[in-house]
């Protein structure tokens, strides 16, 4: 009795652990990319991307592309994570209209 | 609350209504063009483009009007991800990324990267820390959220400061840019054009709310993206063969980077004056460039009238994908941002500079006339004009030098169809785009205004059992009230408008950021802590901002102002975690708040209105 007591709240300490976890390295890659990157300009643009030299290219273009691909990533990871721990919304069946 | 009635005919058709919407659009651009190829003046296809935007945005925001308390604060949290992805890129590009951000660019190369990274990166903040959570709560405003979380109205009241002191004068830049806008392509008086910029204001958003202006925002985000892209791509498929400006603008680096060493060579710039279009840190030091950068993103992610569109989407899942499809949105303006700077740079170094003074391009003299070009020193206004004050000017042999010219930063977007040698109806487009880009964005700053004050200041601390009709009409009536406060304010033409804007992503990342973050991610985080992070934050950034601008004060550390959050935001932070450790832990109410606003599943945690 007691073990089957405990495991809404263990699973949703583990669940929200496991969040914590995405954000975290999601901001660890906006960091690298926010910042990181930036600072290495001067030898990124001894490199050149179609005609970009590297530096330029990954603040003007790069940098922003790595962060819309990182947070659709990151909303369909943590929608899974919610799915997993049972505690993601019911679907919407109107949900499915315009994706 | 939570049931979406599916008999909402505006919702159900909405794909259909803005797919014939931007057809429409396509079509009215191809008649304009072919009224203009029969012959119609200028002025008036531009009085077509500022008149039909404006019927359209109008009759939506008509045709979307509201009696729903829900549906006038929140959209009735129904408005889909992808178009909720659209109004949140139209209220986060405003008029001054729309016509401002190119010319930065221009002038500062490089540099000027650090608004493109710093106005895209702040939406990972977003998404991953604030707004899910805030959707999850179920608050109609920011100031809602903290008084739930940070136990009553103390901190709603200081919410509500810190929402005010961010919000106003940039609602009052928009109101601004829109004056200028109408006022240069209708022709009237920039007085009487600020109140037709408010007139277009008030039509969108009074009659709906929060409802009127999501959809109205969307049918601006197409406008204004459409608007943006159209020259560029025209530039460059005449250049290149190829319109996806934003891949073939490494070429015309290259050529830049040469033309800048042919510059020098020819003794037309020197060293000194000639800033290398892709070296870094040239106009800021490392220091500033990454501090700018981090008080733009953390700014972003603490500005009310962005966090409040993540209210309306359908549920917290939604929340995430939406703040993704807005960043997409908003991306697709930024990456296109550079390849303009490049192109006009191209164009100036190639055509202007090295020209003989009375062989310079047309649209030289075209901007000169409205003080926007200057050469030598004075007015670019004709031939004359030019060799006048030319003549004056010592080292000039008759060529033009790269130290002779000055251009006004607004003039790269606006001016660039005239470069590119096209027609007029793309000129009239861009205004249109400028005029949405700003339109929208003071809809959603006045909505995130005056529902703090109705919603906060009205309905929560004053009449606590005021009905829904009333608080509606309470509500409209203060949407007007700031309306025509900032529009006033504006009229007078405030001179330090721009750097007080600059100020509000400082303003809103020292007193928001702390404390939202804190508030969801850390429950021993509590009231006192909170009250004490919001004044400290918001109190240093203030004085640092104030003083070195107005008091004489010598920058901290070679800090420039625009980043004042770089001191703001650890102080806020520190002032919340040492105030939180040294006061009581939050309630076992509060913590169970805290559990409910971080699981998604349960519905939102407040809810309102008779329950």
């Amino acid at each position: 009795m007691n073990g089957r007591a405990e495991t809404p709240e263990r699973q949703y300490r583990r669940w929200w652990h496991r969040t914590a976890r995405l954000a975290a390295v999601v901001l660890a890659l906006w960091g690298i990319f926010g910042f990181a990157v930036h600072g290495l300009v001067a030898p990124l643009n001894t490199l050149a991307v179609a005609g970009f030299p590297l530096g330029f290219y990954m603040a003007a273009q790069g940098s922003l592309i790595v962060f819309v691909i990182l947070l659709f990533w990151f909303s369909s990871r943590q929608d899974r994570l919610d799915r997993e721990a049972g505690i993601a919304e019911p679907d919407d069946v109107r949900e499915a209209l315009p994706r | 609350m939570r049931q979406h009635p599916r008999n909402d005919p505006f919702l159900a058709n909405v794909g259909r209504i803005y797919g014939t919407y931007a057809g429409g659009f396509a079509v009215f651009v191809a008649a304009l063009a072919i009224l203009e190829q029969m012959g119609v003046p200028d002025r008036i296809i531009g009085y077509l483009f500022v008149f039909f935007t404006l019927a359209v945005y109008a009759g939506i925001g008509f045709v979307t009007r509201t009696v729903q308390v829900s549906e006038y604060y929140v959209a009735g949290r129904r408005v889909p991800a992808v178009y909720n992805g659209m109004a949140t890129a139209a209220d986060w590009m405003s008029g001054a990324s729309f016509v401002g951000l190119a010319g930065a660019l221009y002038a500062l190369g490089y540099d000027g990267l650090a608004y493109v990274i710093g106005w895209t990166g702040g939406y990972v903040l977003v998404a991953v820390l604030i707004a899910p959570y805030l959707r999850k709560f179920g608050a109609y405003t920011v100031p809602d959220f903290l008084a739930a979380r940070f136990g009553g109205n103390l901190a709603r009241l200081i919410g509500i400061l810190v929402l005010l002191a961010c919000s106003f004068a940039y609602v009052v830049a928009q109101i601004y840019a829109t004056g200028i806008i109408a006022s240069r392509f209708l022709g009237i008086s920039f007085e009487v054009a600020v109140y037709v910029g408010l007139a277009g204001i008030l039509l969108c958003s009074m009659l709906g709310g929060m409802r009127a202006v999501t959809w109205t925002q969307v049918a601006q985000y197409i406008v204004l993206i459409v608007a943006y892209m159209l020259p560029v791509a025209i530039l460059s498929a005449q250049k290149f063969g190829f319109p996806l400006a934003q891949f073939t603008y490494g070429a015309v680096l290259q050529d830049i980077a040469v033309l800048e060493q042919d510059l020098l060579a020819r003794g037309l710039a020197t060293a000194d004056t000639l800033k290398p279009h892709l070296a870094p840190f040239t106009s800021l030091d490392p220091l500033n460039f990454f501090a700018l950068i981090a008080c733009l993103m953390v700014g972003t992610a603490s500005l009310p009238h962005i966090l409040m569109r993540y209210f309306t989407s359908r549920s917290v899942r939604d929340t995430r994908r939406s703040v993704a499809w807005s960043l997409l949105f908003i991306v697709l303006l930024y990456v296109t941002a550079p390849a303009y700077a490049a192109f006009a740079k191209l164009e100036i170094y190639q055509n202007v500079i090295g020209a003989g003074l009375d062989a310079l391009p047309q649209w030289i003299y075209t901007y000169g006339k409205l003080g926007l070009v200057d050469i030598c020193g004075a007015h670019a206004a004709s031939v004359d004009a030019v060799q006048a004050a030319c003549a004056g000017t010592p080292g000039n042999t008759g060529v033009l030098r790269l130290p002779d010219l000055a251009i006004d930063r607004d003039v790269i977007v606006i001016a660039m169809p005239e470069i590119a040698g096209l027609p007029y109806v793309i000129a009239g487009l861009v205004a249109a785009g400028g005029l949405a880009a700003s339109l929208s964005t003071a809809d959603g700053l006045l909505l995130a205004i005056a529902n703090a004050m109705s919603h906060d200041v009205y309905y929560r601390m004053l009449d606590k059992r005021a009905p829904a009709s009333r608080r509606l009409v309470i509500a409209r009536l203060l949407l007007v009230a700031v309306a025509v406060l900032a529009a006033y304010v504006a009229a007078t033409r405030p001179a330090d408008i721009l750097s007080v804007v600059a100020w509000a992503f400082s303003l809103a990342a020292a007193g928001y950021f702390p404390v939202l973050v804190l508030g969801i991610w850390w429950r021993r985080c509590t009231a006192a802590g909170a009250i004490a992070g919001m004044i400290a934050g918001f109190g240093v950034t203030l004085y640092y901002l104030a003083m070195t601008q107005y008091g004489g004060m010598a920058e901290w550390f070679g800090v420039k102002n625009i980043s004042a959050a770089l001191f703001g935001l650890p102080v806020g932070f520190a002032a919340t975690v040492l105030v939180s450790l040294l006061t009581p832990p939050p309630s076992r109410e509060v913590q169970a708040l805290i559990d409910d606003i971080r699981k998604p599943s349960g519905g939102p945690v407040m809810r309102d209105g008779p329950l």
